[in-house]
Parts: structure tokens; sequence; C-alpha cells
């Protein structure tokens, strides 16, 4: 928000020189703005990329352990997703509330859909997906699933897609005409954990906690059907106990390769986005939990499932090597790229500090202090599909 | 996978049988990691509502084993390789009672 000074003083000498106009509002530029949950104290820092630093805190939210948001295409409004099922719309210009609703008893996330009309969130208990207009928060659809439901995201065509972790079933909701139409695609696998969508709209890919594997949808096919991925990963290994499922939405692509979190094992798996065949794997520190994309592709950042979450590895994607190693503090839970990579900020819940890193010298530039801080969402993240 | 085990391993040896660690620590424990599925609050996620009224059919000893070898086919680990048997009676008691005294 470098700018905004520069706003100010021209407001004010235009104010001054032209005195008796009606005054002119005040400009706020959100574009390198971001937000992070404070998960224990259900509350949001505003924060701002390019100063490092925290402008305001936002509170009275709820329940924000395991909380997410995405961002209306203005990049004005923050809707937040909190575990209580509270669905909050947060206005970061004015560093406030403007709605909330509580609309189930546990959610765990949610997405916007293309055009930014719709809010929809995906809750376990009742399971199922809940759809409110983007605006008011006023209910538009509810779809029922009987399951706790995962992985939902935004695709394109004003259409939601997730997956039923105890039917194994993923969901296409098309709200382009209205009512939503469901095209519902049987065997995924056994309990799907997570799923992503790539940043074109086309795959969609869910990964399984019940076997190994994962599964791939591709959403230009007319009948989508599953493609199993990698079934066999974790043939002949024992699994390890997972003390923390991984998460996919950070997925990385470099060229023409995904590189995703394996499940139960110290490992990402390196799958080639065409043909959706293996072509590697890296032995990690720990179990992955997000394998975090550098927006050019170039590195992968990977934090781990407790009792190992206080190290981050960051991999070359050309080499597929673990290029440096280091630990930030205890309990590293989610990492938030700049939107052209020259820097990451790194929640570290236990040090209550976001510590913010060079990507190319893997220098300290600064930290902020946080309450227990979790997720970090930019703004940026209001124009790309599925997040 | 070694230094996995390596780690493990290196975490338990201190804990001697019946000592156990200080209270803040594991109640912190149960929010944060069991929270990880059982939500912050307990009041389930991903894994069920674990709050005392929900668990009242277990005992101390079945509930500390559950914590221990966790649940075959389920998403429920052993916890085992990172907690002493007196840490989880201690954890068991504390998801029971609702308070660790």
């Amino acid at each position: 928000m470098k700018g905004l000074k520069g706003v100010f003083l021209a407001i004010a000498i235009s104010g001054a020189a032209i005195s008796g106009v009606v005054q002119a509002e005040t400009i706020v530029a959100t574009g390198d703005l971001g937000l992070v949950v404070e998960r224990a104290s259900g509350s949001l820092l505003l924060v701002d990329q390019s100063e490092r630093a925290v402008i305001s805190r936002i509170e009275g939210l709820g329940d924000l352990s395991h909380a997410s948001l995405v961002y209306s295409p203005d990049q004005r409004y923050a809707y937040v997703f909190g575990r209580d099922g509270g669905l909050t719309k947060v206005d970061i210009t004015e560093k406030k509330i403007v709605n909330r609703v509580v609309q189930s008893g546990n959610a765990i996330g949610g997405a916007i859909s293309d055009d930014g009309r719709l809010v929809a969130v995906s809750n376990y208990e009742p399971g199922g997906v809940r759809i409110f207009d983007a605006d008011t928060l006023d209910p538009v659809a509810d779809i029922p699933t009987g399951s706790k439901t995962i992985g939902l995201v935004d695709a394109p065509g004003r259409k939601f897609v997730f997956t039923l972790w105890d039917e194994g079933e993923t969901w296409i909701a098309d709200l382009s005409s209205g009512e939503p139409k469901v095209t519902k695609i049987t065997d995924i696998g056994t309990n799907p954990y997570d799923a992503l969508i790539t940043g074109d709209g086309r795959l969609y890919i869910t990964g399984l906690f019940g076997e190994d594997g994962l599964t791939a949808i591709d959403l230009w096919d007319p009948e989508p059907k599953p493609i199993r991925v990698l079934p066999e990963y974790g043939r002949g290994q024992k699994d390890l106990p997972v003390y923390k499922m991984p998460h996919l939405e950070g997925w990385a692509r470099a060229g023409q390769e995904f590189v995703l979190p394996a499940v139960g094992h110290h490992q990402v798996l390196w799958i080639d986005a065409d043909n959706l065949s293996e072509t590697g794997r890296t032995d990690t520190y720990g179990q992955p939990v997000f394998a975090m994309s550098r927006p050019d592709g170039r590195q992968v950042w990977v934090n781990f499932a407790h009792p190992l979450n206080d190290t981050i590895q960051v991999i070359d994607t050309v080499s597929k090597d673990i290029v440096h190693e280091f630990k930030p503090g205890k309990a590293v839970l989610h990492m938030e790229f700049t939107p052209r990579g020259h820097e990451v900020w790194v929640s570290v819940r236990d040090a209550g500090k976001v510590m913010i890193y060079d990507t190319r010298t893997f220098e300290k530039r600064g930290e902020i202090d946080a309450e227990s801080p979790s997720g970090i969402f930019f703004t940026s993240r209001a124009h790309r599909t599925g997040l | 996978m070694l230094r996995q085990l390596t780690i493990g391993f290196l975490c338990c040896t201190p804990v001697l049988a019946g000592e156990t660690s200080p209270p803040t620590d594991l109640i912190n424990l149960v929010h944060q990691d069991c929270g990880s599925c059982h939500g912050l609050t307990l009041k389930g996620g991903l894994g069920p509502d674990i709050r005392p009224q929900s668990l009242s059919h277990y005992d101390v000893e079945t509930l500390s084993t559950v914590v221990l070898d966790g649940i075959p086919e389920t998403a429920m680990p052993p916890w085992r390789p990172l907690m002493s048997e007196a840490d989880a009676k201690r954890v068991a008691e504390y998801l029971l009672q609702g308070e660790l005294k």
C-alpha cells in the first residue's frame, strides 16, 4: 500500500484547492494486503505485504481453528469460513465485519464462484454444501450430502466441486441457471480427505486417506470419470501414523509437473501434468502438510506434521533436490507467497509470530506478532481459480 | 523414515514410567494436535466429537488404549510413538473430566 500516502496528499491538495466541493472518498488500495488468521482468539490481522506490517486487528469471528477465507473479485471483501459454521464477511477497506451468519454446526472451508456472486460453504455437520449470495449472505441453495464434505472448490462456469469423505463421491454443482444441477461421480476412492483444482480449472485432484494414490477428474470431459493416479505409491512401505492430514490447496506446478504431499510417508510425489504418471519422489524431513509452489514454480516449500512441525524444507523443482532447510520455530502451520514470489510469509503458531523470508537468499526480512497464527491469505488469491 | 523413528525414540526415552508431562503441555497437545482432526474445541471435525459427554461410555483405561494404539481402519493414529503410557492416561482423564488436576 505504498501509494496510499500519495493518495491522501492528492486529496488534501485538491480539497484545499476546491474547498466547499464534496469531499472525495478515501481510496484504499488492497492489492498488496492480506489477512492472517489468529486461530485461538477468533481474530484476523490485516497485513501489508510491502510494509511487512500489521495494519489492524479485526475481532469477533468465532472459532477460527482450521479457518480459511476467499476474496471478492474487487479484493475489498473477505469471506471467512470458521470451524463453528460461521460465515463472516469482512470489509478490509473499512477494517471491520460487515455481515455474519452461522450457517451450520461444523464447517470446513469454502469457495467463491468465478463471477464473485456466490459463496459456498462446505460442512461436516450436517454434511453438505450451502450456497449464499455474496452481497447479502442470504441463502441461495442447500445441497445436503449426508456425508462429511471436503475439497470444495470453485470451477469455471459458476460451478462448485466437492467430495464426500464417507461415500467417496465427487459432486459437481452447476449454478449457471439458478437452481443447482448436480452431477455425481462415484468410485473416487476410500476416504478422500482433500482436493484441489488446477489453476486452469481443468483437473480436480482428490487425495485419499483410506488407500494409496489420488483420483483425478478431467472437468473438460463432458462425462467426467475418475482417473487413478499413483495407485501404488506406498506399496511395499509401511504407512506411518498420520497425525495431521496434508492439505492439497498449495499444489505446485513446475513446468509439466505437479508436486503433492504423500500421506503416511516422508515424501512428496511428482506427477506429469499431461498423463498423470509418476515422474519422481523426493524424501523429506517428515510427513508433508503443505507443499506450496512459489508462484514461478521454481521452488516448492514444504512444512510437516506434528511432531516435526518446526522445520521447512525448500525443494528445487528442476533438480527435485532439497536446497534449503531451516527451523522457523515450533508449529509452522502455513506459508503464503507474495504474488510474484519474492518473499514468503510463514506462520509459526507457538512462537506467536509470522516470519517473512526472501525466497532467493532465504534471509529473514521481517516478522510480525500474531496470536496463534495459522492461515495467511493474500488478496491476490481473488484472481485465482480454486483459491 | 529412519530419522523419524530415531527422533520419536529420543523424544520418548526421557519420559520414565509414572512420570508425566506438565498439565499445560498435555492440554495444549489435546487442543492443538488432537484438535487437528477433532477441532480446537474438541467438538468434532473429520474425527468425532470428543468432549466429555460424548466419551462417557469410555473408562480411563480403555480410552488411554485408544490414544496409544489408535483405531485400525480409521484415521485415528496410534500416539504410542510420541507419548508415554502415563501421559496417555492423563490425556484420557482430561478428555473424560474436561479438566486436569
